[in-house]
């Protein structure tokens, strides 16, 4: 990769700075977050509820008066958070099995795999919404579910790539040179499966965006009145069909502008890093 | 007054546009097949022979633009047809049969109902008799128990099966000429010989004739009447195969005989041709493109495009022919 | 051919098992006392210890799962809390309102996303291929629940083309008698066009919302898979052959060009199925999924699992019908593989 080909690809798809610029604004605004919020997020105020987008209230406000700018903007660092843990702990903890599964193969293998196919026996939302039932209704427990339904897309990737690298020559020569499964894998193997897995990991962090926000929208996880997209657009949900369509119209657009940004930024990273893999 | 030649290629010349510039991948080409004649056209990959079938049967890439010349098939004009007019005349009057047979053929239909697709299109032939006829072609390919295997996919049948049937396809129709691209490239020796006997036999009986493409010169000697060779998109020597292998007179097609082996050739006595096919976007090539490879390039090589007679028996398209050498 | 659909089939048993031992492991194995979660948040210790005889779950684990297997053979899923009922036949009155969905929004996902793919990948560059492309980065952005709340705020509210969202139909309409448990079937059955209309309108924005959703996986694997085959040496036979160019398209190009699209519609199942909770809490959709969602809310946990041990046999069995479709399909599949 150098700055050629990083022209070259954005030249190519002027999207994909745009997709850049849009994640590195949304990292700004969740790292700001309450800083720049113009009103506290959990104020309640009902003479000033449900009020149409005005000067005062760029998004307006909801039910019980809150600004729905302010909210949005704080919801911000949770939603980000939330995929973010989610999405390097399955990366770390799936990267790990499938190295282990493709390198090493035989039983390992076929147990790692077999892990895999059970939880992708499932439509993963049932089975996320079944753990955070079974395990507790927290966020923590969201990141959890997150996690385990994430890992099978991982453990595929990772194993793939080992399974490529397995009998390539520098692997050979540091196997003979008495090193152990756990340091090949560590030293020699993972930097080199770095590059590929790492583009999927933006594609990975809007899918689990996605995830979460829809996890919150059907109760789980997120409290009121904790300020949260998903948890927003269940808020709105009922006063949309009776015409009050900010509410929940706010932060499902900044939701769905995330989750594009991710998606576009992904396709970047893939255009540069692995050119082969473009539809 | 000779006959009219079936096919007559006349000074074509072909271009593709691409994002990296244009090819110019054909240069006034000029070829004829007469009725029954089994034609030899050989060069180099690259030196665009396929390009030139395709560009005849009006199946060329998108990107590709006929910039001059003129084509005619049995007196109908190639180049002014409509794709429907084409269409009528591929796999009716002219058909095509291409390398790597098992690809070349639907995997997921049974090659029996393959055959009958081209029947059903261009032979009126009742859909009750369809399944005989498609059957009869596959006997006439020497495929064994055809009746068996009809109704087979080509992932079950071997390379040389394929290419049976590839040709049974392209003859099912009965057309006048056969386009044979490359059709024994990928098969092993034995088979490479039965399937080319196989097409000059047929070629043969139904006084059918062949463009048949390849790399190999040893092949072409072996089964063509006249032989055409080309470099990098350009005709340089056409004649009868004795004559062109006794003596050629195109500097290149001298080394292409002196660098293929031959039952009796001395390994050391193999020469290769120094330099590749020149880039065929550049803007500043030389008019006969082979000068930049050859010893015996002059100026007027590089500034004036050498002509050939097409109609000659032993055409030459260059300024400074071989001279014909006396039996060595 | 019979094997092959036998070693299938087999192929799916260890699926099976494996979302049973997933389901019990959810319900037993985790931190926390399932006995609370059974008895209900306001239990008291005493009868939190009846149900935890009742239930067996003092016994040792391996135990319990022979137990939780036996029952699950027997159709014993548990009962619901709130309802009292049985949860494995509350589970199978909704399923056909959940099934009419996601089959109906995917026979429409697939009419929409399968020419598009078809026509981009005929047309390269063209309007068609741009729109197939945009629609296909926008596809994957969408969050199911917004989408849903967008329509019927523009379709219901705005426009007044859409019935209001609140179930299977309107209010005035009784239900035609049961002979599949689809209403659109059932009312043309049963020869009650209005019926049939009622439905079909009540659908309308829940299955457009659940295709939305899928277009986009489609309609690339369609687009992509249909450029490889019409660049493939068989194609270029076939028009070398002068086959008319219907022919060419349909006959060589899309027949081969569906396989790889075929086996996309069981990730495709999943996603549909995983949607459709919330699609059926958006629009009030008295399917498997707002019943599981109504229990979960209610602290009752046993539909819950019910409802997501269904989902993972369901998907295992949509997969394998996916996968033996595709083995009738394609005459290169053979036993070995």
């Amino acid at each position: 990769m150098n700055l050629r080909t990083v022209r070259h690809v954005l030249a190519d798809n002027p999207l994909s700075a745009v997709g850049a610029a849009l994640v590195l604004l949304l990292v700004v605004v969740a790292i700001a977050g309450p800083s720049i919020a113009p009103y506290d997020p959990l104020a309640t105020n009902a003479a000033a509820a449900l009020q149409p987008p005005s000067a005062a209230h760029w998004f307006g406000t909801d039910s019980l008066g809150r600004d729905i700018f302010s909210r949005v903007l704080v919801a911000t660092r949770l939603d980000l958070a939330i995929a973010l843990s989610a999405v390097v702990v399955s990366y770390t903890v799936g990267v790990a099995l499938g190295l282990a599964a493709g390198y090493r193969g035989g039983l390992t293998d076929r147990i790692v795999m077999r892990l895999a196919d059970t939880i992708m026996a499932f439509p993963l939302f049932v089975l996320a919404m079944g753990i955070v039932a079974a395990l507790g209704n927290t966020v923590a427990n969201i990141v959890l579910a997150t996690v385990v339904i994430n890992l099978p897309f991982y453990i595929r990737l990772a194993r793939a790539e080992a399974n490529v690298r397995r009998n390539a020559t520098y692997i050979e020569a540091a196997r003979l040179a008495g090193n152990t499964d756990l340091r090949i894998m560590a030293v020699h193997l993972f930097p080199n499966v770095l590059p590929p897995t790492m583009v999927q990991v933006s594609l990975n962090m809007g899918w689990a965006i996605l995830n979460a926000a829809g996890l919150s929208f059907i109760g789980l996880g997120v409290r009121p009145p904790t300020p949260e997209w998903g948890i927003m657009v269940a808020e709105g949900a009922t006063y949309i069909i009776s015409g009050e369509w900010w509410i929940a119209l706010f932060p499902g657009a900044v939701l769905m502008l995330a989750v594009f940004a991710f998606n576009l930024l992904g396709d970047a990273l893939r255009d540069i890093f692995d050119p082969r893999r473009r539809i | 007054m000779t006959p009219l030649p079936l096919l007559e290629i006349d000074r074509l010349s072909l271009e593709f546009r691409t994002r990296d510039g244009v090819v110019h991948a054909l240069r006034e080409v000029s070829l004829r097949v007469e009725r029954g004649e089994i034609v030899g056209l050989v060069g180099e990959s690259g030196s665009g022979k396929s390009v030139l079938s395709y560009a005849l049967l009006g199946i060329s890439d998108r990107a590709a633009r006929i910039t001059g010349g003129a084509a005619r098939f049995g007196g109908m004009d190639l180049l002014a047809a409509t794709p429907a007019e084409l269409a009528d005349l591929r796999g009716r009057e002219v058909s095509m049969i291409f390398q790597s047979p098992r690809t070349a053929l639907n995997p997921i239909r049974a090659v029996g109902h393959q055959i009958e697709d081209v029947l059903r299109r261009h032979a009126a032939v009742r859909s009750g008799d369809l399944r005989d006829r498609a059957v009869q072609a596959l006997r006439e390919v020497a495929i064994a128990d055809p009746e068996r295997r009809y109704a087979g996919y080509p992932f079950e049948l071997s390379g040389g099966m394929c290419q049976r049937v590839m040709i049974a396809l392209a003859l099912a129709c009965r057309p006048a000429l056969l386009i044979a691209d490359e059709p024994t490239t990928g098969l092993d020796v034995t088979t490479q010989a039965a399937v080319m006997d196989l097409i000059v036999q047929l070629a043969r009986e139904r006084q059918m004739a062949t463009l048949f493409i390849t790399h190999d010169l040893g092949l072409a000697a072996d089964y063509c009447d006249r032989i055409v060779v080309m470099h990098a998109g350009q005709v340089v020597e056409s004649a009868p195969a004795a004559q062109l292998f006794a003596s050629p007179r195109h500097p290149y097609a001298a080394r292409l005989l002196a660098s293929t082996p031959r039952e009796d050739t001395v390994l050391d006595a193999l020469a290769p041709i120094a330099g590749s096919l020149p880039d065929l976007r550049r803007a500043d090539l030389p008019a006969c493109r082979f000068a930049e490879r050859c010893e015996r390039a002059s100026t007027r090589c590089r500034s004036e495009a050498p002509p050939l007679d097409a109609e000659a028996e032993h055409a030459v398209a260059c300024w400074h022919p071989l001279v014909e050498m006396a039996d060595a | 051919m019979l094997r092959l659909v036998a070693k299938r089939i087999l192929a799916a048993l260890p699926n099976l098992f494996g979302v049973v031992v997933i389901t019990f492991a959810l319900t037993r194995a985790l931190p926390g006392d399932p006995a609370a979660y059974f008895a209900g948040g306001a239990a008291t210790p005493e009868a939190v210890d009846e149900v935890r005889r009742a239930l067996g779950l003092d016994r040792p684990l391996p135990e319990q799962f022979l137990r939780y297997v036996a029952d699950l053979a027997r159709g014993d899923f548990g009962v619901s809390l709130t309802t009292g009922q049985p949860v494995a036949r509350e589970i199978l009155t909704r399923l056909p309102a959940s099934l009419e969905l996601v089959l109906a929004a995917l026979l429409l996902a697939c009419s929409i996303a399968i020419p598009l793919g078809v026509l981009a990948a005929t047309r390269p560059g063209s309007w068609v291929d741009h729109l197939c492309r945009a629609l296909v980065t926008l596809g994957v952005s969408l969050p199911v629940f917004f989408t849903g709340l967008l329509l019927a705020y523009v379709f219901y509210f705005l426009l007044g083309w859409a019935p209001s969202p609140i179930g299977r139909l309107d209010p005035v309409f009784s239900p035609p008698p049961t002979v599949t448990g689809f209403y659109l079937v059932d009312s043309l059955l049963a020869r009650d066009l209005g019926l049939f209309r009622s439905s079909l309108a009540q659908m309308v924005l829940p299955m457009a919302t659940m295709a939305l959703f899928v277009l986009a996986p489609i309609a690339r694997m369609t687009r992509a898979s249909m450029l490889a085959v019409l660049s493939s040496d068989f194609v270029r036979s076939a028009r070398a052959a002068g086959l008319a160019p219907h022919t060419v398209l349909v006959t060589y190009a899309l027949r081969n060009a569906l396989l790889p699209v075929l086996t996309t519609l069981g990730m495709v199942f999943g996603f549909m199925l995983g949607s459709s909770v919330i699609v059926e809490k958006v629009f009030a959709w008295p399917g498997v999924g707002a019943y599981a969602l109504d229990a979960l809310q209610a602290s009752d946990y046993a539909p819950v699992q019910g409802f997501v041990l269904a989902m993972g046999v369901l998907f295992v069995l949509l997969n394998l019908i996916v996968d033996l479709a595709y083995t009738l399909a394609d005459p290169r599949v053979s036993i070995d593989a």
